[in-house]
Formats: structure tokens, sequence, C-alpha cells
């Protein structure tokens, strides 16, 4: 046994979400979803598209209300407190503070186009967690060389190719000094060539140990930086395993279906 | 010979309309003459409209007239973003009073409203005011605050509409972005959703505010001394009337004329940090 490995053991889990369940309408979208996300770990989450996999990030991040299930970061409830033995709805304020523990990065990054990288990449650190401005411009500066992009820390959104965007995106939120990063298929809005540099930003805050969840069809990233897989079909979790397992021998028939599919393609194109 | 041999890059074309063009500038010039000749032999005594143009109670009339402008502008602005606010909070009951607010407003003509703002005081003849108690409503109820209060609480209804759609063309996905780093909703208001819908409402309501200029107008009607009410108060004693009404278009014209420029740099310089 490794270090990691006891510590993954021994350490309360970073995240873990219980029987969510979620409707748009009488629309069943989550249907009782449950995982567990250990300190460090990158979970990808896998499935075809409409499965739910983006729901269940915005409902983790507070984005969507849900109707059943609870969701826990870093040992706290979400949304949700407990008196009494009966639950109320937390207010607006206090899950804006609850939201600091997770970082999101946008399919369609959702820069603010009004700023430039540099300041949005600032606007949380001096605005909600009230750091001195000088502070967060150096660490701001040094986030934006860290993703490289250390030249373009003065553009505009609209003068930032969309790799680009996404790494200041990614910044942004590194910023906040979440617990958790939820991707929501970060590089599927990209061009094949930024894919590339966006995933390697991606690695290298998974290197810090930062504990993820990323939500993408990209195999090669889940096969090489994923501690665990998580396919979604239709609103529930069809598998739940480590990623060498899912890779080499997916148990649920559509896992492997989609393996099938998604692998083959590759193949094929390359 | 064939034309098209004939046709070489020296050749001038004669290009179609110069023609039209210059006959319509002849009819307008014609037209502009028998104007001016017309108003300049006809009984307006220019002498009088010159005399008046700066007297003090005009001049006071303008300061009025433009205090009032941008007074019951900035009423409407605050409304209107308010109401524009409250109506996307999604809390049925603000909705439905925004709505409410905006129906009645747009659906009657701005000079009743002023007439009944102005006449308050036959409804309730005494206002409790917090701070001061009850106070007489025919006092409270100066030409300025009925003209003020008409004006803003109607302007306020159409500013609803655009700030309403000037905080939907802001991006769901800017608002999800504050949200994620911890914003709360007014924060994000103030620091990114206002600031991007100012690029869409600075437009319409640079032109709100010119029709403003205009309407302060109406207040004449109950006795506010803005321009027109002035102009009036001069020709009730010398009979001069097209004399100082002209000079009161005068002004509404210059003053207009001043503040177009001053929209149009204005949106180019909102426009300017936006892509870049
Ligand atoms: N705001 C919404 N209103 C109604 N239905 C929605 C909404 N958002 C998503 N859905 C539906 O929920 C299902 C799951 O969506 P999503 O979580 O985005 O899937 P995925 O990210 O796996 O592609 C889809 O069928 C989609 O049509
Ligand atoms: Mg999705």
């Amino acid at each position: 046994m490794t270090a990691t490995d006891i510590a993954a053991t021994t350490a309360p889990p970073i995240l873990e979400v219980r029987n969510m369940r979620k409707a748009y309408g009488n629309m069943p979208i989550l249907k009782g979803v449950s995982c567990t996300l250990n300190q460090g770990d990158v979970m990808c989450v896998l499935g075809g598209s409409g499965s739910g996999k983006t729901t269940l990030l915005r409902c983790i991040a507070q984005l969507e209300r849900y109707q059943g299930g609870s969701v826990v970061v870093d040992g706290e409830l979400m949304g949700i407190a407990e008196k009494g033995g009966r639950f109320y709805r937390l207010s607006e304020r206090q899950i804006a503070r609850q939201r600091l523990k997770t970082g999101m990065v946008f399919q369609k990054f959702n820069l603010f186009s009004h700023m430039t990288a540099m300041q949005n990449v600032m606007e949380g650190p001096v605005h909600v967690l009230s750091v001195p401005p000088e502070e967060a411009r150096s660490e701001a500066c040094r986030l934006l060389e860290w993703v490289g992009l250390g030249e373009r820390m003065d553009h505009y959104p609209a003068q930032l190719s969309g790799g680009q965007q996404q790494r200041v995106a990614i910044a942004r939120a590194l910023a906040m000094k979440p617990k958790v990063m939820l991707f929501d298929e970060p590089t599927s809005a990209l061009d094949p060539e930024s894919v590339g540099r966006v995933l390697a930003v991606m690695k290298q805050v998974a290197a810090t140990g930062m504990s993820m969840i990323v939500v993408t069809h990209e195999m090669g990233f889940a096969r090489e930086v994923a501690s665990r897989v998580l396919f979604m079909d239709h609103g529930v979790i069809a598998e739940d395993a480590p990623s060498a397992q899912f890779f080499s021998a997916p148990s649920h028939p559509r896992a492997a279906d989609f393996l099938a599919s998604t692998l083959g393609a590759r193949v094929q194109t390359n | 010979m064939s034309a098209e041999m004939q046709l070489d890059d020296h050749s001038t074309i004669i290009e179609r309309g110069r023609y039209r063009m210059v006959m319509s500038l002849v009819v307008v010039l014609a037209f502009v003459a028998w104007l001016v000749h017309a108003f300049a032999v006809s009984d307006i005594e220019w002498k009088y409209v010159s005399h008046f143009l700066m007297v003090r109670t005009i001049m006071q009339g303008v300061a009025a007239t433009l205090f009032m402008a941008v007074s019951a502008m900035l009423l409407g602005v605050v409304i209107g973003l308010i109401f524009a606010i409250v109506q996307q909070s999604g809390n049925p009951v603000w909705k439905t009073v925004a709505a409410g607010y905006v129906w009645l407003f747009r659906g009657t003509p701005v000079i009743l409203q002023l007439l009944l703002w102005f006449n308050l005081a036959l409804v309730f003849p005494h206002i409790w005011v917090p701070g001061y108690g009850s106070v007489q409503t025919v006092q409270l109820m100066t030409p300025f605050l009925s003209a003020l209060l008409g004006l803003g609480l109607n302007q306020g209804a159409y500013i609803t509409e655009i700030m309403r759609s000037g905080l939907t063309s802001v991006d769901k996905g800017q608002y999800e972005a504050c949200c994620m780093i911890g914003m709360t909703r007014l924060q994000a208001l103030r620091r990114v959703i206002l600031p991007q819908a100012l690029r869409v409402v600075i437009p319409p309501l640079g032109n709100e505010f010119i029709s403003m200029i205009k309407l302060t107008s109406l207040s004449s009607m109950i006795q506010y001394p803005e321009i027109l009410h002035s102009a009036q108060n001069i020709y009730y004693a010398n009979a001069r009337v097209i004399e100082l009404l002209l000079v009161t278009g005068f002004w509404y014209l210059a003053i207009v004329t001043v503040l177009m420029p001053v929209q149009y740099f204005l949106e180019k310089r909102i426009n300017r940090g936006w892509s870049g």
C-alpha cells in the first residue's frame, strides 16, 4: 500500500453526492446518483449526450435545485441546514459562501467579457475574498503565467482564442483556492489544436493534488489522468470503477458499447 | 466604331443621378429661401426674438428645464432599474407589481399624470410624511415635486423595459460564473451584469433623455417655471406670442443639438472598452 492509498482510505472524502434526484418538470434527469471523490483524486465522468453529466455538476455546484439527495463538500452539507430535525434551504448569501469550496470551468468559458484576462482572475480574490489588490495581482500574474498566458494578461476575452479563454477560466477558478474543481466538457468547444494545451493545463492542475471532477469525451485524458471513471447512462451511474479497470474491462454493457464506439472512432481517425 | 472600343482607362463616365441631385438641391434651396423670406416679411418682430433670447426669466427657464429633465431622468433610471431587477428576480408578487406599474404608467398620457399629481390634494388633503407627520398636500405637491413625480414615474415605466432588455442581453453564463467565484446576486449585478448591460441601454437611454428635455414642457401646465412657462408668462404681459414661442423653440433645439454629439461620443466610448 502506498502513502496515497492509506490517505485515501483514512481521510474522509472531499466530496460526496448521495442519492441525487433531479427532474425538469416531470422529466427525471438524475435518478438517484451517488458518488464519492477522495482528496486529490481525479474523477472523469463519461456518458452519452443527454445522460445528465452537466446536470450532475450543476447540482453539485448548487447552480440547480434538486428534488432530493445531498452534496457534502469538505465535510459541509451544501445548500441545506439541519435544525431541530428539520431541513432549511440556506440563504443566497450562505450558498454563495459555500460555493467557494467548488470551482467550475464551463464548456463555454463564461469569462467576464468586459474585463481583461488579468481582471477576470483578480475579480474573485479582490471583491469576494477581500485580498489586497496588489497581492491579488501578483497571484493572478503567477497563475496566468502558469497556464501559459503570461503574454496575454491584458487581453479581453474577445481577443483570445477559445483555448486561451479556457485557460484563463481555469486560472480564474484556481485563484479562489477551491477544494474541488469541476470541469464540464472544458475542451468540447475548442479546435483540436487548443484541446491539447487545455488538457495539458488540466494535467498540471491534477498534479498539484487538486481534487477534480471532469466531464469529458477525451478518452486519452481520462485513461491517463483519472483515477476513477463514472459512466452515466440516462440519469443513473451505470458504472463507477477505477480508471484502469474501466478501460480494460468495463462491466456494464452500455459502457462497453460506449468505449467501443468512442475508442473505435479514435483509432479510425488517427 | 462600337462603344466598348472607345472606352478606355481615361474615359470619363458620367454617373447616373447627378442631375437629379442638383435638381433636388435647387428645389430645396428655393423652398428654404421662400420660407426665410416669408418669415422676414411677416409680422414677426425679430428684434423681440433676439431681445428675449437671453433675458433673465428665459435663462432661468432653461436652467429649470435642464434641472427637471436631469432629476426626472435620474428618478426614472433608479425606478426602472429597480423594477427591471425585481422583474427578473423570479418572485411572482414583485413581478406582478412591476408589470402593473409599467401597464399603468405607459397606458395613460403624461399630461394626465402631471395633472393628477398636481391635484392630489383634492383626493388626499393631508399626507403623512415620515419624520414630519401630517402635511397639507397642497403645500407638499409643489409644481416641482408634481412634475418630478409625474415625469419621473412615467419615464421609469419606459426605462424598466429598456433595463429589462439590457439585463436579458447578458448571457446567463456570466451570472453563473459570478456564482462560482462566490459572488452574491447583488455583487454579480454590480460587478458584471450591469456593466455589460450598460452597453445595450446607453443608446436608448440617450434617446429617452432627449425626449425628456422636450417632455418637461408639459410641466408648464402645472406652473413649473421651465422655458415654455417662462415664455408664456412674458407673452401674457406683452402679447408677443410668436416671438416668445420662437425663443422657446430656439432653446429646445440648442439643448438637443448639444446633447446629440454627447450621446454619440458616449456610445463610442462604451463600445470601445468592449472588444478592445
Ligand atoms: N434547463 C433545462 N430544462 C429542461 N431540460 C433540461 C434542461 N437542462 C437539461 N435538460 C435535459 O436534461 C437532460 C440531461 O442534460 P445534461 O445534463 O446537459 O446532459 P449531458 O451533459 O450529459 O449531455 C437532457 O435530456 C436535457 O435535454
Ligand atoms: Mg453536457
